[in-house]
């Protein structure tokens, strides 16, 4: 071990004294598994297009493990260049005045010609501010979907080739799947999300006011309405009625649905890969359930993910390799490929293009329910959301609903704990970054 | 305090010579860190320290408004007197056991501290190949499974590390102790009592102080991996807030608040245990 | 043991059989697991305990890397092996080191402050490393640390564990030893060396152990503080396998790795063994 240790080490040495005309560009990530190989792929393919920078990219833990990295690093005058944060980070991000430099600058400054359009709205919308400059390039994003056991259905009497559109029909099909035996008809990963936010954009109502907070810090949440509550009590009802079973926060369900146990779930599109890998049965997506009395239904769904951020302090030079990687990673040879690896979407309509043209789409059916959710013009309220404190008022989202579903309380109550404990955060943001 | 030793070495530099390694290590890693890292509490930063304002004591006074936080206090201590009080007496039982049968008795210690590996939070691996055997019960939605899953895991951490320590202790108990009593006519149970459980009196009581400091402060991994605190704030214990605010949500100024009250909790209670129990333990 | 009660022996080994065999039972789920191949693994629910074929594949990429069948190219674990090895053993020794000396000088000398600096070695333990990790980033990078064994271990010495053990162990040792020690005309560090060290054989056996498994297992400090992956230790290799959520993670590796980063520890367990056995035959006081 100590032999090739040595020879490792001095392999390394000769590299780079040769490499040492290279700008190093230092990404930090969260990518692990085989997407963390999309990752390295992503920047071989940069460095190998050209001689002056290199991208290395660095797993640094999971979101916030990297984002405390980060943090720690930037105090210390030692951050990376680029940095990969999650999208309820975005405020956060946002509102650290000095701490980054939109993508939209680095851009311009490095003389690339930036043209939002190119972008698919309701995705790279999430990162915009409000004068159309792109903060943060998106980089993994995803998007609920509904994903359903095809073989559940033959054996409950359904049509596997039909899934419910709506909740009504969801809830039929729930039933016959309970009455067929099935002890999980349906259950959902990231509840909050799904549930509330994009919930909310789905239907082309507000999640806070302020359009979602883009429009300003005064924000507060507004999930008290009817229609919330409705929704909440149907899945409360369900959940009493045995047709809805909770399965955990964050993705914790998904191991529910690859296994068999559960027969239908709402979860990110981005579970595909997982879901083609391990489950043993056909299975189905199609878009989310909505609400069709509802004006405006269905309207487009939110992203999820995370985006790239490029951190201040770094010199000129830098940030034109910076630059560089962007405008390689938004090639849509490189969009569509990436799209069709890893499940994530397409961050530019021509990638949508390309991969449809490239017959993806029929090959694998199913795979463009995600984009077509999100290749539609945004409204005032389903462009994303942007609040600060977002991962707490998340957990507190999840405290709330788990005392639904346990039947401690009841869902009108549950969401005004919600908004009252979730504007008490937004209202310390504003007040910390007046 | 109390130190019982009569017998001292008599040298005016020896003993700084002895204390300065450590001295010098815990004020560089400890105390200039832990004092910064304090110092947030009076101030409102973001997250990059971009800017910082000083609010005085506006964050504890949020802290002791948030009714969930006074709840945390009560699931704390319910957490912490389970967690030490089984991790003790479970471990002293299989070490008692695992006395008499040494040294095939270490198997239990190896496979202990493996499984404590394995269970690292950071990991999960234990906890999918848990579901992956069909063990599941819905600690989800159920507060009370959702206790007993904290409750176990932490003790079953703490058991290993527990039993190690009883079983070092029980070791060193002179044989001829032991010997002379059972000629005399004691039982085992007699020979436990009377000889064994007080000459291992002081790990008892390290172990003690020691097991509360852990259910304390160095559970929230593990309560992050199993219940994220839920069902609701059920099983949120103090430490897992600050956990959760200082490191998830950026939350420094908060974070710092809540360490400080979590700090001065600890301490009174340790301060407390040298007091009122030390004075029970056999030097 | 000292009188013949067959009942009572026969009942100490089942409790300790059935202690060894709970605790046993993950880590033979993880290895049946390494046996498989992922996709068994996940699909079948419960994981079925039949043995697969899969075992020598599975190790061998865990331990050399390589492209698996799913085509993804899995790094090297033996690096990272050594790297939590070499940690792992600077902190046991670290701590062991200084808090010996410090138990002993406040144990066994009287000087100004003696109080205070034994609370100050203590409180130690009242602040996780967590809450404080950011401003020991600073100061570890600061003094030029960063992707060194310096910076990996130094910030995890400073802890009071070992000291307060020492420091109840150090009381218990009779005055006599010290006045005896004393007549036959010997310092301080003398009876420190020839006596009490040997006294306390034990009590360091147990606190290697542990200091060990934690050094093994530190995640959160060596993420921050490294940066150049051929510093990473072994935990932080095992995360990185670990796919949250969205892609699949290949678990029959995953667990290989786990079963090959217990090694280690597990060997240190066993060679301490003889510390504990012999402690029983010396400490005739």
């Amino acid at each position: 071990m100590k032999l090739r240790n040595t020879l490792t080490s001095m392999a390394l040495a000769l590299t780079a004294l040769s490499a040492q005309a290279q700008t190093e560009i230092q990404m930090w990530h969260s990518m692990s598994g085989a997407l963390g190989e999309w990752v390295n792929g992503l920047a071989n393919s940069y460095n190998q297009s050209q001689k002056d920078y290199k991208v290395v990219p660095v797993f640094k833990g999971n979101y916030d493990e990297s984002m405390t990295a980060a943090m720690a690093a930037f105090r210390g005058g030692n951050a990376p260049h680029v940095l990969q944060v999650f999208e309820v980070g975005t405020a956060t991000m946002m509102y650290s005045k000095g701490a980054i430099v939109p993508v939209a600058k680095v851009m311009k400054d490095a003389g690339y010609k930036f043209d939002p359009s190119v972008y698919i709205p309701a995705v790279a919308g999430y990162y915009t501010a409000p004068n159309g400059d792109i903060q943060s390039l998106p980089f993994n994003s995803s998007t609920p979907v509904f994903w359903y056991n095809k073989d559940a259905f033959k054996a409950a009497g359904l049509d596997p080739e039909s899934p419910p559109k709506t909740w009504t029909e969801l809830t039929l099909a729930a039933s016959k799947l309970k009455a067929s035996g099935h002890k999980c008809p349906f259950t959902t990963a990231w509840q909050t999300w799904v549930h509330l936010e994009t919930f909310s954009a789905w239907h082309d109502v507000e999640f806070a006011t302020q359009r979602n907070g883009f429009k300003g810090l005064n924000a507060r949440l507004n999930v008290t309405t009817p229609l919330h509550v409705r929704h909440i009590e149907n899945l409360a009802n369900m959940s009493a009625n045995g047709l809805f079973v909770y399965k955990g926060r964050a993705g914790a369900a998904g191991a529910t649905f690859e296994s068999g146990e559960c027969a239908m779930y709402t979860n990110s599109s981005a579970a595909y890969a997982g879901i083609k890998r391990n489950a043993k049965f056909a299975f189905g997506v199609s878009t989310l359930p909505y609400y069709p009395d509802v004006k405006g239904a269905p309207q487009n769904t939110i992203i999820g993910g995370a985006s790239l951020w490029v951190m201040a302090g770094k010199n000129s030079n830098e940030y034109k390799g910076v630059a560089g990687f962007f405008d390689h990673l938004s090639k849509t040879d490189v969009q569509a490929k990436s799209h069709q690896d890893t499940g994530y979407l397409p961050i530019t309509t021509a990638a949508y293009q390309a991969t449809e043209k490239s017959g993806f789409y029929k090959q694998n059916p199913g795979t463009d329910v995600s984009v077509t959710q999100m290749v539609r013009k945004t409204t005032d309220r389903s462009q994303g959301i942007r609040l600060g404190n977002f991962v707490q008022i998340r957990t507190i989202m999840d405290e709330e609903l788990e005392q639904v579903w346990s039947g401690k309380k009841s869902p009108k109550d549950g969401l005004e704990a919600i908004k009252k404990r979730g504007d008490e955060l937004l209202v310390r943001f504003e007040n910390a970054n007046r | 305090m109390t130190f019982e030793k009569r017998v001292r070495f008599r040298s005016s530099w020896l003993p700084w010579a002895l204390v300065a390694p450590q001295l010098l290590v815990v004020v560089l890693f400890f105390f200039w860190p832990a004092g910064q890292a304090l110092l947030e509490s009076v101030y409102e930063s973001d997250a990059f320290g971009m800017s910082s304002t000083f609010v005085g004591l506006d964050n504890f006074k949020r802290l002791f408004a948030d009714e969930t936080y006074l709840q945390s206090f009560w699931t704390t201590a319910i957490f912490s007197i389970w967690v030490a009080g089984c991790g003790l007496t479970i471990a002293l039982l299989l070490a008692v056991m695992a006395d008499r049968i040494v040294p095939y008795a270490i198997a239990p210690a190896v496979v202990g501290v493996l499984w404590v590996f394995m269970f690292t939070p950071s990991m999960g691996v234990v906890s999918h190949a848990l579901k992956q055997a069909g063990v599941d019960w819905n600690h989800l939605l159920n507060s009370t499974h959702a206790m007993t899953l904290i409750v176990t895991a932490a003790v079953w951490k703490q058991i290993s590390y527990n039993f190690l320590f009883f079983l070092a202790a029980l070791q060193s108990v002179p044989k001829s102790l032991l010997e002379a009593a059972a000629i005399d006519g004691a039982g085992p149970w007699m020979r436990f009592w009377t000889i064994q459980l007080p000459l291992i009196t002081p790990t008892a009581f390290f172990l003690l102080v020691v097991n509360i400091v852990y259910a304390f402060f160095d559970t929230f991994a593990i309560i992050d991996a199993t219940t994220s605190g839920g069902p609701g704030k059920d099983t949120a214990i103090l430490v897992y807030k600050v956990y959760q605010d200082g490191f998830k949500a950026m939350d420094l100024g908060g974070s710092a608040a809540q360490s400080v009250v979590l700090m001065a909790i600890v301490i009174a209670l340790t301060v407390l245990q040298f007091r009122y129990i030390e004075k029970r333990v056999n030097y | 043991m000292i009188e013949r009660r067959p009942l009572a022996t026969f009942l100490s080994h089942l409790i300790v059989l059935a202690g060894v065999l709970i605790v046993a039972f993950p880590v033979v789920l993880a290895l049946v697991a390494t046996t498989q191949t992922s996709e068994q693994i996940v699909q079948n629910f419960p994981m079925s305990m039949v043995p697969g074929d899969n075992l020598w594949a599975s190790f061998h990429q865990a331990l050399f890397g390589g492209q698996t069948a799913k085509g993804n190219t899995l790094p090297a674990v033996a690096p990272m092996l050594w790297v939590s090895l070499v940690s792992a053993v600077i902190i046991s020794f670290g701590k062991i080191a200084i808090s010996l000396l410090s138990a002993f000088a406040i144990v066994y000398f009287r000087f100004p402050f003696r109080n205070l600096i034994f609370w100050m070695i203590f409180i130690t333990l009242m602040l996780p490393v967590e809450v404080r990790i950011l401003p020991t980033y600073a100061v570890v990078s600061s003094l030029g640390m960063l992707d060194t064994y310096a910076g990996l271990t130094l910030p995890l010495i400073a802890s009071a564990t070992a000291t307060f053990l020492f420091r109840q162990f150090f009381l218990t040792v009779p005055d006599e030893l010290v006045e005896a020690a004393r007549m036959d005309g010997a310092g301080p560090m003398r009876f420190f060396l020839d006596i009490l060290l040997p006294l306390s054989r034990t009590s360091i056996a147990a606190l290697f152990v542990i200091q060990f498994i934690y050094g093994w297992n530190q995640y959160l400090w060596p993420l921050l503080v490294t940066t150049t992956e051929d510093m990473y230790p072994i935990v932080m290799g095992i995360r990185r396998l670990m796919a949250g959520g969205d892609a699949s993670t290949e678990w029959n590796v995953v667990m290989a790795t786990a079963i090959l980063a217990m090694l280690p520890p597990a060997l240190v367990v066993i060679l301490m063994q003889k510390w504990f056995v012999k402690g029983l035959v010396d400490t005739e006081k």
